[in-house]
């Protein structure tokens, strides 16, 4: 291996990659428009659900109940009904989430029997939602109850309420206000990151062959190894580049908890990016022609990145052959790591086994890239 | 490294085959240190995928190739170390400058740094470039172009040069400065291997290998295949009616071999001066009056046409 021969190709990528302005395009401009973006626009929380209500009483119990719906972060009522009719088209036409009906005797039957009961009309297109709507709603619901409990005792003569034998008191640790962006933003970075690299990296390789310079190249005594340093050289620089940027984006702008090291995180970053760039670079080297390598890239990237990471959807949750099929995601160790390193402060030891994947990972990429690389044209 | 071979450039019986279609059939030869050989043929004969098999670019499906006195198979970094090309289709980098170019290949070469600088101005002056080191490749003219691949192919000052039909598609008057620097660079010692489909082109090389259909069919110099080759004389006829004066032509006396050259006829005769009586009475009445005939000397493209003939009707192929 020789390093005047890496110097000359990485001399030569950058002024290509210089004059290239779609490549500059893709490397300065898509970061931080996708990362504004999903930044943005993927969250997990439910909050401001809109709810419409049918009160059927309209007394002042009823209206005490759903104030508390009005003040609660979780809903916020967009209308009232007295059909039901209308209550089933607002549900049908998504204007509302949830629908509240209050039933005609509801005052009259908690009076009398001291338990009434209220219906909860769920739109449950989007399961997760539901989910979580419903159990805002039983828990307004249940502070609603208590509330009239305490009123009961408070007539009878027991001014003192009873107290639960039992009490779950929880602190919330990493994310302590339960902001899904601050779990979402750092697998946003470690997505952008490998659509990025490996998009870039995808055409080094094949631009050659479409462009014929390939054949003139190999009958040179450069080494498979040597060109592929030289070539994956400047992308480094520019994909560290595209990192800084994104983190910065997730610490300043997004403000995520940065709690960790930067030494930690600059190593974990070079390492996920050897393996974008190698794994863009090994795409190259199959795929021959500029169009079928980026479309490669991107399904290699997007997909498996976007779904099977842990980005957005909990790993642990998936049925054990995907949790399998997740290991060969690589975007996986470095969420992995960004979490750990912004949320928890996890250092290089707490975070051995991703960083060993990673490094094993690699590894893998660089041998298989620098064998499939043929200096023949057969 | 041992001392220069004999022969810089020795094929021993090449063959590539792609699937069942066999591209370079049994070829062998050997180039002399300092000889410029011309690879002629029309397009698809095996001119490219041959020097592409001495390049090291593609593995023979059998016999050996040995370049620089180094088995191409068995050592190809070895040999490029030593050889210059030129592939077919334009390949220097066009959104680079003539310096950055240059440079590159300077790198890789790993030209020694003190002795750069030197060659890559004589790389330029040579191309004719020099005061253009700054413009882009993109937009350079076909001929410039070719020169400038041709100084990044002798950077490194290799003792052979694969150059695979450097001069298609440029102009005549480029065409010609490209041969005469190939001469310069032959009388410094170098190899020059080169092919071409420019029949004309055959008369500035040391010798000609004639390729049709992946076969070597002759390797001699312009001169002896003139002279050898052609075994009569050879006439121009020239007619408004080409096809009844072909067809009738076939069957005259003493003609050995009717061919058409653009709007005329060349045809290959026993005795010039005998034929030159005959035929215009034999044509008129025949239908096909000729309105010229005279004796020519014989071009390569004639001698190609002959051998070529010979070659497809002993092989029982239609010519």
């Amino acid at each position: 291996m020789r390093l005047r021969r890496i110097k000359a190709i990485a001399v030569k990528e950058t002024l290509q990659i210089r004059r290239d302005p779609i490549s500059l395009l893709i490397a300065l401009l898509m970061p931080f428009m996708q990362m504004t973006l999903l930044g943005y626009g993927v969250s997990l929380d439910v909050k401001h659900l809109p709810v419409c209500v049918f009160d059927r009483e309209a007394s002042q119990n009823s209206q005490a109940l759903l104030k508390r719906f009005q003040a609660s972060e979780y809903f916020t009522i967009v209308e009232g009904f007295d059909d039901y009719r209308e209550v089933t088209t607002a549900l049908d036409r998504g204007t509302c989430r949830i629908a509240i009906v209050v039933p005609q005797d509801f005052s009259e039957r908690l009076s009398d029997t001291g338990s009434s009961a209220v219906q909860a009309l769920v739109d449950a297109t989007d399961t997760n939602t539901a989910n979580v709507a419903i159990g805002y709603a039983q828990a307004v619901v249940s502070g609603f109850s208590a509330s009239v409990e305490l009123f009961v005792e408070s007539l009878n003569g027991n001014p003192v309420a009873r107290l639960q034998p039992v009490a779950a008191q929880s602190r919330v640790w990493f994310n302590e206000d339960l902001e899904s962006r601050n779990f979402i933003i750092p697998g946003v970075v470690a997505l952008v990151m490998a659509l990025v690299g490996a998009e870039l990296t995808s055409l080094t390789i094949s631009r050659e062959w479409e462009r014929g310079t390939m054949e003139l190249l190999i009958s040179t005594p450069v080494t498979p190894m040597e060109l592929m340093l030289g070539k994956l050289l400047p992308y480094f620089a520019v994909g560290m580049f595209d990192a800084g940027l994104c983190l910065g984006l997730a610490i300043f702008w997004f403000d995520v908890p940065f709690r960790g090291t930067l030494g930690t995180l600059f190593f974990t970053t070079s390492l996920f990016l050897i393996v974008v760039l190698g794994i863009g670079y090994l795409i190259s080297t199959a795929i021959r022609s500029q169009v079928g390598a980026a479309q490669i890239g991107l399904l290699v990237t997007l997909l498996p990145c976007t779904l099977l990471s842990g980005f957005a959807f909990p790993i642990d949750q998936m049925p054990p052959a995907v949790q399998g099929v997740t290991y060969l995601v690589f975007a996986r160790y470095y969420v992995t790591c960004l979490r750990a390193i912004f949320l928890k402060g996890a250092g290089l030891v707490d975070l051995a086994a991703p960083i060993l994947a990673m490094i094993l990972y690699a590894g893998i990429v660089a041998f298989l890239a620098a064998r499939a690389f043929r200096k023949r044209l057969d | 490294m041992t001392a220069p071979p004999e022969s810089p450039v020795v094929a021993e019986n090449l063959v590539k085959r792609f699937g069942s279609f066999t591209a370079v059939d049994h070829v062998s030869f050997r180039i002399g240190r300092g000889e410029i050989v011309g690879f002629l043929g029309p397009n698809g004969a095996g001119k490219s995928t041959t020097l592409r098999m001495l390049c090291g670019l593609l593995r023979p499906s059998e016999g050996r190739a040995v370049v620089a006195g180094i088995d191409v198979v068995r050592d190809p970094e070895s040999v490029r170390q030593r050889i210059g090309y030129m592939s077919q289709k334009f390949s220097l980098y066009n959104d680079l400058t003539v310096a950055e170019n240059l440079r590159f290949f300077g790198g890789i070469y790993r030209v020694p740094r003190k002795e750069r600088p030197e060659r890559i101005r004589f790389a330029t002056e040579m191309a004719g470039l020099a005061g253009r080191e700054n413009s882009l490749v993109s937009n350079l003219a076909g001929g410039w172009k070719q020169r400038l691949a041709l100084g990044c192919a002798i950077l490194h000052r290799p003792p052979i040069l694969f150059l695979d039909e450097p001069t298609s598609g440029v102009d005549p008057e480029s065409r010609r400065r490209f041969w005469d620097l190939i001469h310069t660079l032959s009388a410094d010692g170098i190899t020059v291997l080169v092919s071409t489909h420019y029949m004309e082109e055959a008369e500035y090389c040391h010798r000609v290998a004639l390729i049709d259909r992946g076969r070597l069919i002759q390797m001699a110099s312009p001169a002896a295949l003139k002279q050898h080759s052609l075994g009569g004389e050879l006439l121009l006829v020239e007619c408004e009616a080409i096809g009844v004066a072909m067809a009738a032509l076939q069957e005259a006396p003493g003609v050995h071999d009717v061919a058409a050259f653009g709007n005329t006829i060349h045809i290959l005769v026993d005795n010039a001066a005998a034929a030159l009586q005959a035929l215009p009475a034999y044509l008129a009445e025949h239908g096909a009056p000729l309105t010229r005939i005279e004796r020519i000397s014989p071009t390569i493209e004639d001698i190609f046409v002959q051998l070529v003939g010979a070659e497809s009707r002993s092989a029982g192929l239609p010519s």
